[in-house]
């Protein structure tokens, strides 16, 4: 009897950081192999592929011609930073209804010195105002109209918490990225694996406050992929690879509902809200379960509002959930053992398969000198700005 | 001198004053065209003016931009009675020690450049009320 659960049977990411000696699909490819090797599986066993490449185009294409023409359904798929996690939720979705038993999930970005992102290209009429688009503006209202810019749109979501609960300062949102950069030292895949006082990290160039250099996503390049399983093939399967399967317990992916303000400052925390309810109801795991969480940490601000957000505390009560060590490596609730998006890197459509592996490298057992000892259940989350919610809950095999 | 404003929601007379399309149906507010409401999908809307003072209930002070916009600037989130809004700060320092959650602030205009005809580009942002 088939249980309709879908798994992992192959994951894997590269390492993060400069890789100036490969083509983007080439890097696609070295995580692909990666993912097809770790599954004891072959192209041959792929009956959908689904890849994502925010600054590229056609990259499941031009993976194919990397690691194999079979002539199975590819889904380019773009969803701002949760690109990697909508790939997965392709596959996922494919194997669900049936059409496919296994398949191939891939997210690649080559970003390094890729600068800070945000603020699309305009052209306006410098010689004679002209209304354009939806808001007739006659010129770029990037820094003259607020910001569209990730950092400080994501600075003003911490502070907005801050306006809403209290507790928060600069140097708390500091020590948010002292921990993670502490907890980065342990991962040998990570881009940047140095541990950052907390001067260091407040007297660090100012990006948008209250975030400082050190406190934003690392630009890197970098690639992570997996293969997907039904739960009736798995049994056919060889007890190596079905002993090393993870389960997915709850993939979800969700878009923000309409709320006042949501089109002004985007609203990053209902559809997390609601993303996070709704993996828990389906994967039967309550948030005290988690035995680890990787979530999108893209500025030290974010991963403030996701703690709440997450429901790893009492609604408002992200702070005192930090104060109280918790998200600390050796707390209840380990948050970012990897390292997080501020040091690890975010090579933004291989961030959410990325955050998946490292859940699931724990769960196996196989996370080294990182290792949450006796890990079952972790959760991985990511957020792509317009706005795009991913979760995955995943289990040990039992 | 001829002038127009930076986006269509500005309207400049009798005193500046942005001008949401409200939904006839639910009263949702938007700043810009929209083919339907957002919230309730109804087709028709109605210009709405924003109250001018609001309160700043998130900032930021950026510091890193494109060419021709001045750093460090504030950004920030005004609800300007119930209707959020997006505009930087000015007529303050651009520091922590100046810009405050809470801060009760009100809509204000200055110019952002002329054009090749002599039409100035008027821009909005706010102040600190009584700063
Ligand atoms: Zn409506």
């Amino acid at each position: 009897m088939s249980s309709g659960d879908v798994w992992i049977l192959g994951i894997t990411m590269t390492k993060f950081g400069k890789r100036p000696d490969v083509e983007t699909d080439e890097l696609a490819a070295e995580a692909a192999l990666g993912a097809l090797k770790d599954g004891g599986v072959t192209m041959a066993d792929m009956q959908v592929l689904a890849a994502g490449n925010l600054f590229g185009s056609g990259i499941g294409q031009k993976l194919q011609k990397q690691i194999g023409q079979t002539g199975i359904p590819v889904f380019n798929v773009a969803n701002a930073c949760a690109t990697g996690a909508t790939a997965l939720r392709t596959v996922m979705m494919a194997i669900k209804a049936g059409e496919a038993d296994m398949g191939l999930a891939v997210g690649v970005e080559k970003l390094s010195g890729a600068g800070l992102l945000g603020g699309g290209p305009a052209s306006f009429d410098t010689q004679t105002w002209t209304p354009r688009g939806t808001d007739g503006a006659v010129m770029d209202l990037d820094g003259r109209v607020g910001t569209a810019g990730m950092p400080g749109t994501f600075a003003q979501i911490g502070m907005e918490y801050g306006h809403k609960y209290g507790g928060v300062s600069f140097e708390l949102f500091a020590r948010i990225s002292e921990k993670n950069h502490a907890h980065s030292t342990l991962n040998p895949l990570a881009a940047y694996s140095k541990a950052m006082p907390l001067e260091m990290i407040m007297n660090d160039i100012m990006i948008a406050y209250p975030n400082t250099r050190p406190m934003c996503s690392a630009n890197c390049d970098g690639a992570a992929a997996a293969v997907l399983v039904s739960d009736a093939k798995l049994k056919t399967l060889d007890p190596d690879q079905r002993r090393r399967a993870v389960k997915v317990s709850a993939s979800v992916l969700t878009s923000d509902p309409y709320e006042e303000g949501c089109q002004v400052l985007p609203n990053v925390n209902t559809l997390t809200r609601r993303a996070a309810q709704q993996a828990y109801d389906a994967a039967g795991v309550s948030p005290s379960d988690l035995d680890l969480v990787e979530l999108h940490d893209c500025f030290a601000t974010a991963e403030l509002v996701h703690y709440d957000n997450l429901m790893l505390c009492p609604e408002g009560g992200a702070v005192d959930f930090f104060e109280s060590g918790a998200p600390f490596r050796d707390g209840s609730t380990p948050v970012n053992v990897s390292g997080g998006l501020q040091s690890k890197g975010h090579p933004i459509s291989a961030t959410g398969i990325a955050n998946v592996w490292e859940i699931a490298h724990h769960l196996r057992g196989e996370a080294g000198p990182r290792q949450i000892e006796g890990a079952r259940v972790g959760l991985a989350h990511v957020i792509g700005l317009g706005s795009a919610c991913g979760i995955h809950i995943l289990e040990k095999a039992s | 001198m001829a002038s127009v404003p930076v986006v269509r929601a500005l309207a400049l007379e009798p005193e500046p004053h942005l001008v949401a399309q409200e939904c006839t149906a639910c009263a949702a507010r938007f700043f810009g065209r929209r083919a339907a409401c957002a919230s309730c999908f109804c087709e028709t809307f109605r210009d709405a003016d924003v109250p001018t003072d609001g309160e700043i209930v998130a900032f930021t002070i950026v510091a890193f931009a494109m060419p021709g916009v001045a750093v460090p600037y504030v950004a920030a989130t005004v609800d300007c009675g119930g209707t959020t809004v997006q505009a930087n700060i000015v007529g303050v320092e651009p520091t922590p020690e100046h810009v405050h959650l809470g801060q009760k602030v009100r809509l204000t205009t200055y110019p952002l450049g002329t054009d090749s005809h002599g039409t100035e580009a008027i821009g909005f942002a706010f102040t600190p009320i009584g700063a």
